[in-house]
């Protein structure tokens, strides 16, 4: 019998720790089989930042370096310009590159460093204990804003895809959720199309996911799917918001 | 070899070409700035990359990833700045990065001011960041030590897996002086089974510094202790100038090391045996410099640009078993040699002695 489905090389033999509901292994799969597919796990060095995002550093199969919170793309921009022929990515929450790294997402983009980051969405802190974030949504309750996030003392939600797009040395951005089948082939486009450009020495690839967090938003893993339709993704403009000619002709 | 006059910030630069790195990762700041900018003149002719960087944390942690893949790689800056560097100072220490931090120390608290200062003493010999660590540190007095020790801090960095720090201040950086670009000694073979370069042929690595546990935590400390004890004991560096007869010893490094042989001589001229012990290694401070001197000596002057920081090393170098006392100066202010030995007469009532 011929076997149409099975673990990812890009995977290691480590499995996924995260909360029943998580979409974090969703993703890193789409990773892994990606890494896969254009046959680069073995040129493939993932930079895993602090927070549940993390973990990344023991379930994917290609080398990684751990970094310090927020500095996960500064690190791996020093691995690109020691290693230019290496493929470099970054797994990152909204915590680490939306709230305490964000100087080094701006400045990655506006620099057009040739790596790929993947930021993971769920509008909380996760590994914390569900704290408010920077992408945490208006109204919305957690451990530091317990009677709903009030946009008069907390501000609004930052929507990085918008403001990376606006960089000329960003050359490919999109915003992809992994809420359903569908949408989970689209997630892996846009993955792909990421490594691809890094590949192709284009410029900064960058993918926002959205992602749920059930434990922390108190809804059940089906809920979870639903609640991130109904808030998230009226807030955050989804899909492609730039590429670029030569990424289009890629 | 080739003698050139070169500034002190533009030596550091120099050597560091010479010592094979290609990697600057930096942001500018006075009074270090020469060396971004010597670099970003000079890398581009031997296919090096000067990456200015969007803020110091940014910077260090470039070096945090470049240092992953085993090449070499230096960042500098000036004491506000290596504040800031701390967090990636201590990540790197934590997972044994070879990498060479030059801090062109500059007087503080604060902003402070461009003045050259030895008021980081604490923070680059203490670790600097949150957790128990240690770098290298190393105190040129001259340029052609600035050039020496920076290559040096390569070949330090890449045997004992960390951090190395050049401690210099802005008195350093600012003058000009000849100095012999030496070829780069022989490095010795380093083990390289660590380095993250993408797992051909091999299995993964991760370079990271998470314990799960707190057993793993502990045994990751032990490890670390035991290199930084193994350091302590192979590492120290000083250099003695008319220490053999010594009744008086001047201790001091850097910058005012250089005033206090000046303090010496002019006291041998009065007939008083003062001799000066130069700490090259901050850390690991040279204890067993002050071993033939313990019982012999009458007492210590710790000549120091701070309010009074590595003296704390040498009373317990010397177990106090003499008076050790501070002569410093602040601000900015450099002490004259005169004014060193006024005090060394007053304090130890020498100002009786002959002239000879």
């Amino acid at each position: 019998m011929e076997k149409i489905f099975g673990r990812s090389k890009g995977l290691s033999d480590v499995p996924f720790s995260f909360c029943p509901g998580c979409t974090h292994g969703t993703i890193m799969r789409l990773i892994a089989e990606v890494l896969e597919e254009l046959d680069i796990i073995e040129d493939t060095i993932g930079v895993s930042p602090v927070g549940c995002a993390g973990f990344s550093q023991e379930f994917f199969s290609c080398d990684f370096i751990g970094a310090a919170h927020g500095r996960a793309q500064a690190a791996g921009i020093g691995i690109k310009r020691a290693l230019p022929d290496r493929i470099v990515f970054t797994y990152q929450g909204d915590g680490d590159i939306a709230a305490i790294g964000t100087q080094h997402a701006i400045h990655a983009a506006a620099r057009g460093e040739k790596i790929t980051s993947i930021m993971v969405n769920n509008a909380i802190f996760g590994m914390t204990g569900g704290q408010m974030a920077p992408t945490t949504l208006e109204g919305m309750k957690t451990t530091t804003s317990p009677y709903g996030k009030d946009v008069s003392v907390s501000g609004y939600p930052i929507d990085l895809p918008r403001l990376i797009a606006n960089l000329d040395g960003a050359v490919y951005v999109a915003a992809v959720s992994v809420d359903s089948p569908k949408n989970i082939n689209q997630a892996k486009k846009a993955i792909k199309k990421a490594f691809q450009v890094q590949k192709a020495g284009l410029g900064f690839a960058f993918v926002s996911v959205l992602s749920t967090c059930p434990t922390n938003w108190g809804v059940s893993p089906v809920e979870s799917l639903q609640w991130l339709r109904d808030n998230m993704m009226p807030v955050y403009q989804m899909g492609e918001l730039k590429v670029t000619e030569e990424v289009k002709s890629l | 070899m080739e003698k050139v006059l070169l500034k002190g910030n533009e030596v550091i630069g120099e050597a560091a070409i010479r010592s094979g790195c290609r990697l600057f990762f930096g942001y500018p700041i006075t009074p270090s700035t020469e060396i971004v900018e010597y670099l970003s003149a000079q890398f581009p002719k031997v296919g090096g990359t000067v990456l200015q960087a969007e803020d110091e944390i940014g910077a260090i942690n470039m070096c945090y990833g470049a240092a992953c893949t085993g090449s070499r790689v230096m960042t500098a800056s000036s004491s506000p700045g290596v504040s800031l560097k701390q967090e990636g100072i201590s990540f790197s220490a934590a997972v044994g990065l070879p990498m060479v931090i030059v801090n062109v120390n500059r007087c503080g608290p604060g902003l402070g001011g461009l003045g050259p200062a030895q008021s980081d003493y604490y923070q680059s010999t203490r670790g600097g960041g949150h957790g128990d660590y240690r770098t290298i540190v190393l105190a040129p007095s001259k340029a052609q030590e600035l050039y020496d020790y920076t290559m040096l801090a390569f070949d330090l960095a890449d045997k004992h897996r960390l951090p190395v720090l050049l401690h210099t201040d802005g008195f350093l950086g600012q003058t000009m002086e000849p100095v012999v670009l030496k070829e780069r000694p022989e490095a010795p073979e380093t083990d390289r089974s660590w380095v993250v370069d993408g797992a051909k042929g091999r299995k993964k690595r991760i370079l990271a510094s998470y314990s799960l546990t707190n057993e793993i935590g502990e045994a990751n400390n032990l490890r670390w202790e035991a290199k930084y004890k193994h350091i302590q004991e192979t590492e120290q560096r000083w250099e003695e100038f008319h220490t053999e007869d010594a009744e008086y010893l001047l201790v001091s490094f850097g910058t005012t090391a250089r005033i206090c042989k000046s303090t010496v001589l002019n006291a041998r001229k009065k007939g008083i045996k003062l001799g000066l012990i130069r700490p090259i290694t901050l850390w690991p401070f040279p204890n067993d410099a002050f071993v033939p001197y313990k019982d012999k000596v009458k007492g210590i002057v710790s000549v120091e640009l701070s309010m009074g920081q590595m003296i704390e090393d040498v009373k317990l170098a010397v177990e106090c078993k003499m008076p050790v006392e501070l002569y410093r100066r602040q601000g900015g202010m450099l002490p004259t040699e005169h004014e060193i030995l006024t005090f060394v007469e007053n304090t130890f009532n020498l100002s009786a002695v002959e002239e000879v």
